[in-house]
């Protein structure tokens, strides 16, 4: 192609351009305006400042005594029960995934489509239910009550089921010629030919954990138990609204996700469309 | 010939198969505990009232789905659901699958960039978006003061303290941080249309809406019938904006199911587990017969 017909290419796609940039500002400008206003007092945010201001310093004091001082706890809470989920849902669900694709047979397949109807099943559904199951075996407030619910999903097991469909059966006969038992193949073989698979479920898992608000909103009440979506959540609902200090915390919740998007997008993207092959 | 066996006696075949079933254990028995044992004693639950310890079966047995019909407030929700259901999905996914559109164009510069950008809501929490919203569409806030200096309005307007701007608000919130999302499957999907097919529609003469009507969105029916049932889903489970943006006010005007569900259950002085899973099992029942709907429309094997 040459130069003037490129130009012309360029020149008829501006109305896409404008589009594009317009949805993109839309976008970003709602994020943008989260981190300004962290930096600003609340009467400058009602006021419509939207540049950058000097007073993160007095914002994150507050924010320190906020909800009788819970930001670390949180944080902290947050990070953890994240982290487990994560190891957990990886666990169980790649070693499902696993043993239903390799060795599958018209049993497991069939289970398998039951498994699926649970992705039917809305949270809102099970709450009363789990919340007494959880609460009868004195997991409230703990990471387990936290986790349990959600270690093993439809989602993930259909995921790394999907996935492990690039896993070559001849590998797995040649390990068994050669005398390796089973659990060895799936540890020795499988895991370091999925990593790119675990990579993507990690990210995913990571900030559907980190982000859940319904369960431990029923389950983890107390101060100690409580999470960063809890935490600012709570912190708006009081009368007077600090506006520098409340973005301020939305900011501390959403960093952690946030810089696992910038770094792992890629893996991200895969995460969410995991399961469509 | 005997068979082989090892130390406990076992064929090998046998032992693959007992390691098949082994490995999918444990996740299978937790979808069962935690996904369809509930759901058979939220039934069973949605059939009792009273509290804690002295629940007891209802006289008569289905006295909470009885109530359910004159519960003003759970209708409320119902429609309140619906509103966002109606007018969010169509509006997000049509919007995402032109987004998609666009970006799959060869010639354009600065892909990456207007991906990730349209993407990146995405990356936060529901509860922190819906702090945003709330904050930016605040009587005091940013929306307010700019619709001022614009000179559009004369006097500061109680955005989330009017029920049709509410619900307004919490539908434009909705298609901000889930439209990125869409177009990430539509991308996916995109990808797996061969370049040429577009390049013989050219030849023959068709146009870019053409091109878009008669071959995208076919081709991509499968992403389409699967980004509306996770949307569908998604929106009869609201819930973290129905708290965060607007409290479910101003009374209840834009209160969603799940909010109605947890208030009744959990919420401050009510605990009333028996009539909360009665109307969680019609959210069930609804997000099945949807999704049911839903797969029987994109079923395209005649």
């Amino acid at each position: 192609m040459n130069k003037k017909n490129k130009s012309m290419v360029q020149r008829r796609l501006i109305p896409t351009y404008i589009f594009l940039i317009i949805c993109s500002l839309i976008s970003v400008f709602p994020l943008y305006w989260m981190i300004a206003a962290a930096t600003n007092a609340s009467l400058n945010i009602a006021r419509g400042s939207i540049a950058f201001g000097d007073q993160l310093m007095v914002n994150f004091q507050h924010l320190l005594n906020a909800v009788q001082g819970t930001l670390w706890s949180s944080m902290r809470n947050s990070f953890l029960f994240s982290t487990i989920q994560t190891l957990f849902t990886l666990f169980a669900c790649s070693l499902a995934g696993y043993g239903f694709e390799l060795y599958h047979d018209k049993n497991k397949d069939r289970l398998f489509g039951i498994i699926l109807l649970a992705m039917m099943v809305p949270q809102v559904a099970t709450l009363v239910p789990l919340y007494k199951l959880v609460s009868d075996m004195n997991m409230l407030n703990t990471v387990w009550g936290f986790i349990l619910p959600t270690i093993a999903t439809p989602f993930m097991i259909m995921m790394f089921r999907q996935n492990s469909r690039n896993f070559p059966p001849d590998i797995m006969e040649a390990a068994r010629i050669d005398g390796l038992p089973e659990w060895k193949i799936f540890f020795k073989m499988y895991v370091p030919i999925q990593k790119s698979t675990y990579a993507a479920a990690a990210v995913i898992t990571f900030m559907t954990s980190w982000n859940a608000y319904l369960w431990p909103k029923v389950t983890m009440r107390e101060a100690s138990a409580q999470t960063m979506p809890m935490f600012i959540a709570n912190i708006t609902s009081g009368y007077t609204v600090d506006y520098g200090m409340t973005m301020l915390g939305v900011l501390f919740c959403s960093l952690p996700t946030m810089i696992i998007f910038f770094v792992l997008q890629k893996q991200f993207a895969e995460g969410i469309t995991g399961s469509v092959k | 010939m005997p068979k082989v066996k090892n130390r406990k006696g076992m064929t090998l075949a046998n032992k693959q198969l007992a390691a098949g079933w082994l490995f999918l254990f444990p996740a299978t028995l937790l979808i069962f505990i935690m996904n369809f044992y509930p759901i058979v004693r939220a039934f069973f639950i949605s059939l009792q009232t009273g509290k804690g310890v002295n629940m007891r079966f209802a006289d008569p047995l289905f006295n909470n789905y009885i109530r359910m019909f004159k519960d003003g407030i759970f209708s409320q929700s119902i429609k309140n659901t619906f509103l966002y259901l109606i007018i969010e999905v169509p509006i997000m996914l049509i919007l995402a699958i032109l987004l998609a559109q666009l970006l799959n164009n060869k010639d354009l510069k600065f892909k990456g960039l207007f991906r990730t950008a349209i993407f990146l809501p995405c990356a936060t929490s529901l509860v922190s978006y819906s702090i945003i919203f709330k904050s930016m569409f605040a009587t005091q806030g940013l929306v307010n003061s700019v619709l001022m200096k614009l000179g559009i309005i004369s006097e500061n307007i109680n955005f989330l303290g009017t029920p049709a701007t509410a619900k307004a608000v919490i539908i434009i919130a909705l298609i901000w941080r889930w439209t990125g999302y869409n177009m990430v499957f539509y991308l996916a999907g995109l990808q797996n249309i061969e370049y040429s097919v577009y390049e013989a529609a050219k030849i023959d003469g068709a146009t870019g809406w053409k091109t878009f009507w008669y071959i995208t969105c076919p081709l991509l029916k499968p992403t389409i019938v699967m980004t509306a049932i996770m949307s569908i889903n998604g929106t009869l489970q609201l819930f973290d904006e129905s708290v965060n943006l607007t409290s479910g006010g101003p009374a209840n005007s834009t209160i969603t199911m799940s909010h109605y569900i947890y208030n009744t259950s959990f919420g401050d002085g009510t605990g009333n587990m028996g009539y909360a899973s009665a109307m969680s099992f019609i959210v069930f029942i609804m997000v099945a017969i949807l999704a049911f709907i839903n797969l029987k429309v994109g079923d395209t094997r005649e």
